[in-house]
C-alpha cells in the first residue's frame, strides 16, 4: 500500500474528493466482493451495448415477420435463417430478445429516474422539517411499503393501462410507485439523523436558509447509500417489469420487444415441446437481473462499512503481513 | 418493572393498537385508487353487453351512484364486518373466493415455503459454516441467481423439463379432472380432503400436482433464505459463548452443529414474515404459470375482466393478509426474545 501513497501526494489535491472517497473502496474490493463487482459491471455493460447496438446486430425488426414478401415460417425451430427460431406470429426469437434489451433498459433507467427524483427530495424535505406532514408522510409510505410490490405495480398499471393506455412510460411510472418508499424511507431515516450534527447545526447558527442547508450541507452527506438502492432496485424493476409483461400489462407487442411477454406467450408453447421462444428471452431476463445483483452487492460491500472485507486477516504466528496490509488501508482512509 | 406476563400482554395490545391507523391507511389508499380513478367501473367491466337501464340498476345496487364520502364510509364499515363486495361481472361475494380459491393459495404458499426454508436453511448453514471458500461461493451465487430468475421463467423451465420431455408430472390444475370431480370438498386444502377421506389415489395425484408449482415458488424465495441465514451464521461463529465453546475444548463440529446453528436459525421466523410480500407476489405469477386455481390466478382473471369490485375486494385482503402475518410475527418474537418490548 506504500505505492498508493507516492502517487497520492502528486495528485491535484481537492480534485472532487467526494468521487475520490467513493471510488477508492472500490479499488480495495477483495475476493467475492470484488469477482461481483466485476462480473456484475461486465454483464451489466454487455447488456447496454446491445442496446445501443441493437439495429445493427439484430437480424429482423422485433416485430417483422416477413422478408422480401415472403412470410417467416412459424414456430419454427432454430435454423441458419433464424438462428434462436421464430414466435407463433412468424416473429424471429432471436431479433426479440436483442430488441428486448433496448425496452428493459429504458423503461429501468426511467423508472429509477422518476423514483429518485420523487424520493430523494421528499425524503430530504420530510426528514429535515419533520412535524405532522413528516408523520404523514411515514405513515403513508410504510403502507405503501408493506403492500406486496409486484400486486402494487399490477394496480397502478391496470388503473393507467384503462385510462391513458401502455407505454414504456406507464410501466416505468407503475414500477416508480413501488420504489418511492424505499429511497424515501433511507433519505429521510439519515437525514433525521444529520439533521442534529453540529456542523448542520452551525450552519443553521451562521444564519443558512433550511435549503441552503438541505443543499449543501445534508444532501451529500446521505445519499451515499443511495447508488447501491438504486443498482439493487434497478434488477428488481427489471423483474417486476417482466412480471407485469407476462401478466399483460407491461409494453404493447407493436410498441417494443419484452421479454415477460415473450416468455407468457411461450407458456403455451412448452406444451407441444415448443422450447426456443421461451428459453431465449428467459435466460436473457435472468442473466441481466443477475448482472444487476451482483453489481449492487458488489457495490454494497465494497461500500457499506459493515460488510466490507478487505483482506482476510488470520492471526498466525510469524505472519504479520495480512495485519501490516490492513493497518495500511485504514490509515490510508 | 412488572411481571413478564402483563409486559408481553401490553407489547401485543400496543402492536395491535399501531396496526389500526395501518389499516386504516390501506384501506383509503385501495379506495382512493380504485373509486377516485378516472373511468366508470361498472361500464368499464360490462362493457358494451348490457342496456343503460341495467347499469343503472347494478350501479344504484353496489352504491355507486352515492356521493363519494358516502361511499367510502360504506365501504370502511362493509370491511370492517367482513364483507369485501361481490364481483360485478359474476356477482360472487369476495368472501367465496377467499374460501375456495384462498384455500388453494394457501396449500401453494404453505408448501413453497416448506421448500424455500429447506433449501434455504441447508444451504446457508453449510455457506455461513465454510465461509469465503468455493463452497461458499457456489451458494452465494445460486441465492443471487436463483433470486433473479423470476418465477414464471422458473416454472416454464420445470414444465419444459418434467412436464413436456420426462413427461413425469403434471403441469396444471390443481388435481386430474376425474379426481377434482370426485373429490369431496371438508376444507379445500385438497390434500387435507383426500386424507380425511382416506382417498390415497387421490391424494398422491394432488401431490404430483403440487410439486411443481411449490417448488418453483418455493425455489425463487429460497434465495433470501440462503443470504440471510448464511450471514447469520457468521455472525453467530463470532459470538463470544462459541468462542467460550471452542475455549473449553469442544470439538468444532458440536461447537457449530449445537451452538452455533440453534441460534441461527432464530431469526428464520422473522424472514418468513418478511417475505410475505415476495411471496403472494410470487403466487400471483406461479398460480398463472401453472394455472392454479389460487386467488393470484383470480385477480388476474378479473383484471383482464376489468371488474373493478373484484380487484378491490381482492387487493384488500391480500393487504390485510399482510399486515396480518406481521403483527403475528411479531408476536411470536416477542415471545422467543424477551428483549423485544415497548
Amino acid at each position: 500500500m506504500a505505492q498508493v501513497a507516492v502517487p497520492r501526494a502528486t495528485r491535484p489535491r481537492r480534485l472532487l474528493p467526494g468521487v475520490r472517497r467513493a471510488v477508492e473502496p472500490i479499488r480495495e474490493a477483495r475476493g467475492f466482493a470484488k469477482a461481483m463487482l466485476w462480473a456484475g459491471a461486465g454483464i451489466t455493460g454487455f447488456f447496454i451495448l446491445i442496446a445501443i447496438i441493437a439495429p445493427l446486430i439484430s437480424p429482423y425488426g422485433f416485430d417483422q415477420y416477413q422478408a422480401d414478401g415472403k412470410r417467416f415460417p412459424q414456430l419454427a425451430p432454430p435454423s441458419h435463417e433464424h438462428l434462436w427460431g421464430t414466435t407463433v406470429q412468424s416473429v424471429d426469437v432471436m431479433s426479440r430478445v436483442i430488441y428486448g434489451t433496448q425496452t428493459e433498459l429504458k423503461v429501468v433507467i426511467l423508472s429509477l429516474a422518476f423514483s429518485l427524483l420523487i424520493g430523494v427530495p421528499v425524503g430530504l424535505i420530510s426528514g429535515y422539517f419533520g412535524g405532522p406532514l413528516d408523520r404523514a408522510l411515514v405513515l403513508i409510505m410504510d403502507a405503501l411499503f408493506a403492500f406486496p410490490y409486484l400486486l402494487l405495480a399490477i394496480v397502478i398499471a391496470f388503473l393507467l393501462s384503462s385510462t391513458v393506455g401502455s407505454s414504456v412510460v406507464v410501466a416505468a411510472i407503475a414500477i416508480t410507485v413501488v420504489y418511492i418508499p424505499q429511497y424515501f424511507r433511507v433519505v429521510r431515516n439519515h437525514v433525521v439523523s444529520v439533521r442534529e450534527e453540529s456542523y448542520v447545526e452551525a450552519a443553521r447558527a451562521i444564519g443558512a436558509k433550511p435549503f441552503t442547508i438541505m443543499r449543501k450541507y445534508v444532501f451529500f452527506n446521505v445519499v451515499q447509500n443511495v447508488p447501491v438502492i438504486a443498482t439493487l432496485n434497478a434488477a428488481d424493476a427489471v423483474g417486476t417489469l417482466a412480471a407485469l409483461g407476462f401478466l399483460g400489462y407491461g409494453i404493447q407487442p407493436s410498441e417494443g420487444a419484452e421479454w415477460g411477454y415473450d416468455i407468457q406467450r411461450a407458456v403455451s408453447d412448452t406444451a407441444s415441446g415448443i422450447w426456443w421462444t421461451g428459453l431465449f428471452p428467459g435466460f436473457a431476463l435472468v442473466l441481466l437481473v443477475t448482472g444487476l445483483t451482483l453489481l449492487g452487492e458488489g457495490l454494497n460491500e465494497t461500500i457499506n462499512p459493515v460488510l466490507r472485507r478487505r483482506k482476510i486477516v488470520k492471526f498466525e504466528l510469524g505472519s504479520t503481513e495480512g495485519e501490516a496490509e490492513a493497518g495500511a488501508i485504514s490509515e490510508a482512509d | 418493572m412488572s411481571g413478564h406476563g402483563t409486559s408481553l400482554r401490553r407489547y401485543a395490545l400496543t402492536r395491535l393498537a399501531l396496526v389500526l391507523p395501518m389499516v386504516f391507511i390501506l384501506l383509503t389508499m385501495v379506495f382512493l385508487l380504485m373509486r377516485v380513478a378516472p373511468g366508470d367501473p361498472i361500464s368499464a367491466s360490462l362493457g358494451g353487453r348490457v342496456p343503460p337501464a341495467v347499469v343503472k340498476q347494478i350501479r344504484h345496487q353496489l352504491g355507486f351512484d352515492k356521493p363519494l364520502y358516502t361511499q367510502y364510509w360504506n365501504y370502511l364499515w362493509d370491511t370492517i364486518r367482513g364483507n369485501f363486495g361481490t364481483t360485478i361481472t359474476d356477482r360472487l361475494p369476495i368472501t367465496e373466493i377467499i374460501r375456495v380459491n384462498g384455500a388453494a393459495t394457501l396449500e401453494l404458499t404453505i408448501a413453497a415455503m416448506f421448500v424455500a426454508i429447506t433449501v434455504g436453511v441447508i444451504v446457508g448453514l453449510v455457506c455461513g459454516r465454510y465461509r469465503d471458500t468455493p463452497i461458499d461461493a457456489t451458494g452465494r451465487l445460486y441465492g443471487i441467481v436463483i433470486y433473479a430468475v423470476p418465477p414464471f421463467f422458473l416454472g416454464l423451465l420445470a414444465q419444459l423439463i418434467f412436464g413436456v420431455w420426462l413427461g413425469w408430472l403434471p403441469v396444471s390444475d390443481r388435481a386430474s379432472p376425474i379426481v377434482q370431480a370426485t373429490l369431496q370438498t371438508h376444507t379445500n386444502l385438497f390434500l387435507i380432503d383426500t386424507l380425511i377421506d382416506r382417498q390415497w389415489y387421490a391424494f398422491w395425484d394432488c401431490v404430483k400436482h403440487l410439486i411443481l408449482p411449490a417448488t418453483t415458488l418455493g425455489l425463487v424465495i429460497s434465495g433470501i433464505f440462503v443470504r440471510l441465514i448464511r450471514v447469520n451464521v457468521i455472525r453467530t461463529l463470532r459470538d463470544d459463548y462459541v468462542e467460550a465453546a471452542r475455549a473449553r475444548g469442544i470439538d468444532e463440529h458440536t461447537v457449530v452443529f449445537s451452538h452455533a446453528f440453534r441460534n441461527a436459525l432464530v431469526p428464520v421466523i422473522t424472514i418468513v414474515g418478511l417475505q410475505m410480500a415476495l411471496l403472494l407476489g410470487g403466487a400471483i405469477l406461479t398460480e398463472t404459470t401453472f394455472n392454479w386455481p389460487g386467488i393470484g390466478k383470480e385477480l388476474v382473471n378479473y383484471l383482464q375482466n376489468r371488474d373493478y369490485a373484484a380487484v378491490q375486494g381482492i387487493i384488500i385482503v391480500f393487504a390485510l393478509v399482510v399486515v396480518a402475518v406481521s403483527v403475528v410475527i411479531d408476536f411470536v418474537n416477542a415471545l422467543i426474545d424477551p428483549r423485544i418490548r415497548y
